[in-house]
């Protein structure tokens, strides 16, 4: 029983065409990141070129968690038989597809970086583990068991590797759909993420305690890996609100309205407090218990050199949200949605540095063109890589079993 | 001059009835409220209910909670007997974030149902108020106040143009107490 009765004449195989300022934009940031990261590395100090791999390690974590919150993103809507996103799916299946390219990436980083000794200095260096070695370390040597190079390398390839493999075959899926039609495609695609999602879940937080917590690896946090799947999630669905703005503005997209722009708004803010849910109880719990090995952490961050940028985290990932988006006709409006997920970005690129950075260069710590030199690098390549997989296909997937309740989606 | 207080129209179906509220406002009739067992979409922009005010109350109870959950902390753990725990000052604000909320959000919550059963006049011991009683099971209800539109001929016509099932002339607002 229907109680809609519009003829819409929505052109569904209308395909974005990537071209013109978008494209030579995005070429010109990735120039501009290569060139800032050729500065940094080919530095004639030791600090700089560590500050650069920290910022690869970075930029490239930042980089596949976005990705792999696109793949997340479709597993979830095909796992809960979701109808309002089948309209904008076709930015996270985007940003799907090119999770292998992202993780290879990664991988290269992680792989330099332990070969060079720039990361992961703290657990991977000479005598660690040898108790007849001065550079004993018997924290270290606990955790090895766990925490040693090849483990570190088949961990980082299975998980991403897993991830890729789902994310890949989720979004070919779709576009095997818009060709054959029928409901094999959505229905192997429900089945499929409903695997990939239990994996996910399970694995991330042991993928976020290697590339990122392993670099202070005396401290230990359970809730780190919740608290890094929180900034993904949240960072994912601001990237994909970013698209589908300026998808919008520039004339794509008319079938999605500002009722599906609402509940992307209504993730972003839920989850932000999410964030700061995990993110206050790993902190408040340390506080208050007060014991040495769990305050080096936040000791850390705590310094002047630090301090600032810690509180300011919390100030754009925690209040910002809380007070923009709290207003329902913010979450319905372009430009405030579209503030608000820039914002978030920056503000989760500074959760990143407030993670990698105290472990990494600590407090020869900077904020200079290397810094935003491989931000805009990377910012680029993504453009350029998820923009370009996007123009390959029509943007709705007009055989989507759910596509016509997108449609008639009203909040 | 009949003593006839509503005009309510009754529907089968839920698009008859949105076409039978754009047939009566197209001829200035105005409408009382829609009565429907089930949520329609597009209902209120169309009758242009005001949005719910709901979240105001809201507001105000998960204040008077944060007050007094910090008023609880502050006067236990600081004033009335502070003590040393662990060396944190004696008003440690970090540890006072989860109990606050807790009974921020309880006082919002309850308050919340609270305003709404007492907005919708939902107590113990009160009739409900219903102006049919079919609403409620499988019949989309349109009524308009008899009094304030004088044309009940016109009025009729157009319902049942619409599609309406029936035509009641009530006398009496509510039903319910029957």
């Amino acid at each position: 029983m229907g109680t809609h009765n519009h003829h819409h004449d929505y052109n569904f195989s209308e395909q974005y065409t990537f071209a013109g300022t978008a494209k030579v934009f995005s070429l010109v940031a990735i120039v501009l990141g290569i060139a800032a990261v050729a500065f940094g590395m080919l530095s004639s100090e030791h600090i700089i070129v560590e500050r650069t791999y920290a910022n690869l390690l970075l930029m490239g974590y930042y980089f596949t968690c976005v990705c792999a919150a696109g793949a997340f993103f479709v597993a979830l809507q095909l796992v809960t038989q979701s109808a309002w996103s089948a309209g904008l799916i076709r930015i996270p299946q985007a940003m799907a597809s090119i999770l292998p390219i992202a993780s290879l990436v990664l991988l290269l980083i992680v792989g330099l970086g332990l070969y060079t000794h720039n990361l992961y200095h703290h657990w991977h260096a000479e005598g660690l583990t040898d108790p007849n070695s001065p550079n004993y370390d018997a924290l270290v040597a606990g955790k090895a068991a766990f925490l040693n190079v090849p483990g570190f390398l088949i961990r980082q390839i299975l998980f991403m590797g897993t991830y890729s493999i789902f994310a890949f075959i989720l979004a070919k899926l779709s576009y095997n759909e818009d060709l054959q039609g029928g409901l094999t495609s959505y229905k192997k695609g429900f089945k499929l993420s409903a695997i990939f999602l239990v994996i996910f879940g399970f694995t991330t937080p042991i993928w976020s305690f290697d590339t990122i917590m392993s670099l202070e690896a005396h401290w230990f946090s359970t809730m780190f890996g919740w608290y890094n799947f929180a900034a993904m999630w949240v960072s994912g669905l601001c990237v994909i609100t970013v698209i589908l703005i300026l998808l919008k503005k520039a004339g794509y997209m008319a079938w999605v309205n500002e009722n599906h722009l609402h509940d992307l708004g209504k993730l972003i803010f839920g989850f932000s407090i999410f964030w700061t849910y995990v993110w206050f109880a790993q902190f408040m719990l340390i506080y208050y218990s007060n014991i040495p090995e769990e305050t080096v952490y936040f000791y850390k961050r705590f310094e002047p050199e630090y301090k600032l940028w810690f509180w300011l985290s919390i100030v754009i990932n925690f209040v910002a949200p809380l007070l923009l988006l709290v207003d329902r006709d913010a979450k319905r409006k372009q430009n405030a949605m579209l503030f608000v997920a820039i914002l978030l970005l920056c503000g989760h690129w500074l959760d990143y540095y407030i993670m990698v950075m105290p472990g990494t260069v600590d407090t020869e710590r900077g904020f200079g063109i290397i810094e935003v030199g491989t931000a805009i690098g990377f910012c680029g390549l993504f453009t350029f890589l998820v923009m370009t997989k996007l123009s390959k296909h029509a943007l709705a997937p007009k055989n989507h079993p759910f596509l016509d309740e997108s449609l008639h989606h009203q909040i | 001059m009949s003593n006839t207080k509503y005009i309510l129209g009754s529907f089968a179906d839920p698009d008859e009835m949105m076409d039978g509220i754009d047939r009566l406002q197209a001829n200035n009739i105005s409408i009382y409220d829609c009565f429907t067992p089930m949520p329609i979409h597009g209902i209120e922009a169309k009758l242009g209910v005001k949005p719910s005010r709901l979240p105001i109350a809201a507001f105000c109870f998960g204040g008077l909670g944060l007050m007094l959950g910090f008023s609880l902390l502050y006067f236990t753990m600081s004033y009335d007997w502070p003590m040393n725990i662990g060396g944190k000052p004696s008003m440690p604000l970090p540890n006072f974030v989860p109990v606050t909320f807790e009974v921020t959000i309880l006082l919002c919550a309850l308050g919340m149902v609270a305003t709404f059963f007492f907005r919708n006049h939902l107590f113990p011991g009160r009739a409900p108020r219903v102006m049919d009683l079919r609403a409620t099971d499988d019949r989309f209800i349109i009524a308009i106040d008899a009094r304030d539109n004088a044309n009940h001929e016109l009025i009729d016509n157009l319902l049942k143009e619409a599609g309406a099932v029936e035509v009641k002339y009530n006398e009496r607002k509510y039903v319910s107490y029957e």
